[in-house]
């Protein structure tokens, strides 16, 4: 599915968001209770991860230089859950890879713990938006597979395998193969096989897209469980503001090619949160104004290249 | 069990026909053989072991060349998609050799190994080396690039990454090859054994000829198509269905 086909009448888009969803929202309520985050550096910690002034250009087929990303300069503190927003098309599955160390940049570093990435390692995992599960395991074989290239030993492999799959309530699949699985089971599945190498930090892109929202509501309950419990970093890519504002400590917004971070905001709501409950419904809407230029913007860009076509 | 029954109405109706044309006496019967007659002659060929021996020296000479091509194919199939200069160059040159039918390797063979065993694995070799190597090239450049970064993503590198990732995640296409190596050493080692005649079952298609028994050639052609449907149609088809469903890959 192409982008273009998904987003192929944005004017009907923009007339539900604005007269179905706003007036509910600012109706003699208080303010939401987000904060734009001044952008200077975090003081007195080390942040866990730091991106200083990260850019990304490469060429194009047709020969022109593209910047996809422009001058990203963010820092995650030690436990933070940090979402990221943006249009489709403004790299922000780009920077996680970027921070995984599977791309180099063009300039800029990429700091964990203060020293600078020059590859993959097993400190940042990221779960890939198709999963990248391999079918020739087993969830176990799946789940022990990091581990195993750290050369742990089998016992302790499957100890904490088992561990993890549990954390992630599948402990009786062990032995199914991914094919088996429903789309929620491999999303866990996923989850489990990132967390058992035990990285300090998470990366996640867009992991809950192509899930239905039943079983998307539960995997976040369930995220947000197994964060509070094991104390990682988490760095979430989404396009969903809401999903966004439900999971995250901080929300960092993108702008449209070439990606810059256009603005911050920090979400003071208590934990647990819920998809449905109103302040994330209108916190949300707040983000969701500062990004419907860019989205805009996003959509304008594929229009043009349909007209050109 | 429907199509079971289908098929059973199908090749009944296939040979009575084949009776009914028998009878009708249009060509003579050792032209025209009835199925009783092939039904002798495989009988015939079984019992004074002739036909075990055939199959048997085939066989032989199948394993041999066709382990001989897959291993030398998926060697020369992952230089050539790991290496661009390769890949140019040796590339171009495999694809446009594949389409010389393996039987024109027949004189090369015979003038550098003599009428020898040699020259006929040879000639299996240059037929599904190729397949093979294509195949594997092709496998390594659909894999999806997904498996490498995770693998990569969950702390593999080097040989490991290879071994323990791209491998196993090039299985199907690796089937794939090897199915279609197959095929292409099959057809080659019967061309070939038609021209040497040392032995096989290649050979005993060329005797029903000489001795006019077609009765003989049919029933060596039958056991020809049994034992190519059998690896080809069962264990090479099963193992890339079962492979496809694992890995998720609907079949085109």
């Amino acid at each position: 599915m192409s982008p273009s086909h998904q987003n192929a009448h944005p004017p009907a888009i923009r007339v539900v968001a604005r007269t179905g969803v706003r007036p509910n929202v600012f109706h003699g309520k208080p303010p939401a209770p987000v904060t734009t985050v001044p952008r200077h550096p975090i003081v007195g910690v080390v942040p866990k991860v730091a991106l200083d002034a990260i850019s990304l250009s490469y060429k194009t087929t047709s020969g022109e230089r593209l910047l996809a990303l422009d001058n990203i300069s963010l820092e995650v503190k030690p436990g933070e859950f940090l979402c990221i927003v943006g249009p489709s098309g403004c790299g922000k599955s780009t920077l996680l890879h970027l921070i995984a160390g599977l791309q180099p940049q063009t300039s800029g570093k990429v700091l964990v713990d203060g020293t600078p990435v020059s590859g993959p390692g097993t400190d940042r995992i990221l779960i890939f938006q198709e999963l990248g599960l391999f079918p020739w395991l087993t969830v176990g074989g799946n789940v022990e597979f990091g581990m195993k290239m750290k050369n742990i030993s089998k016992t302790e492999r499957e100890e904490r395998a088992q561990y993890y799959l549990r954390l992630v309530h599948l402990s009786k699949f062990g032995d199914s193969y991914i094919h088996q699985l429903s789309g929620g089971m491999r999303q866990r599945v996923a989850l489990a096989r990132a967390l058992a190498t035990e990285p300090d930090v998470l990366l996640m892109d867009e992991p809950f897209a192509a899930l239905d929202a039943q079983t998307r509501d539960l995997l976040h309950d369930e995220l947000e469980r197994i964060w509070a419990e094991t104390g990682r970093t988490i760095i979430f890519v989404t396009h969903n503001v809401r999903e966004a504002v439900r999971l995250g400590d901080r929300v960092a917004l993108l702008t449209f090619r070439p990606g810059r971070v256009k603005q911050e905001f920090s979400v003071n709501l208590a934990r647990p949160r819920h998809m449905e409950q109103t302040d994330v419904a209108r916190t949300a809407r707040n983000i969701l104004d500062c990004l419907r230029d860019e989205i805009n913007k996003s959509l304008e860009e594929e229009y043009a290249d349909e007209k050109a076509r | 069990m429907k199509k079971l029954a289908r098929q059973v109405i199908f090749y009944s109706a296939l040979i009575g026909v084949w009776t009914v044309l028998a009878k009708l006496r249009i060509w003579p019967p050792y032209l025209f053989p009835p199925p009783w007659g092939v039904g002798h002659a495989l009988w015939d060929g079984f019992a004074d072991h002739s036909f075990w021996i055939g199959i048997a020296v085939t066989m032989k000479r199948m394993l041999i060349g066709y382990s001989l091509s897959v291993a030398l194919g998926m060697i020369l199939g992952l230089a050539v998609s790991s290496n661009k200069f390769l890949e140019e160059t040796l590339g171009g040159l495999l694809v446009s050799l594949q389409s010389l039918p393996s039987i024109c390797w027949i004189p090369l063979a015979v003038l550098w190994f003599g009428l020898t065993e040699k020259a006929i694995l040879f000639v299996v070799l240059m037929g599904s080396l190729l397949s093979v190597t294509i195949a594997m090239e092709d496998g390594r450049k659909q894999m999806p690039k997904i498996y490498g970064m995770a693998g990569r993503n969950l702390g593999a590198s080097g040989f490991r990454l290879f071994w323990s990732v791209l491998l196993p995640a090039s299985l199907p296409f690796i089937v794939n090859g090897m199915k279609q190596g197959w095929a292409f050493a099959w057809r080659s080692l019967i061309q070939a054994e038609m021209i040497f005649l040392s032995l096989g079952l290649g050979q005993l298609l060329m005797m029903g000829r000489d001795l006019s028994d077609m009765s003989q050639v049919m029933a060596v052609m039958i056991l020809i198509i049994i034992l190519g449907y059998m690896v080809d149609g069962l264990i090479f088809r099963t193992m890339e269905r079962r492979l496809q469903e694992k890995y998720g890959l609907t079949p085109a």
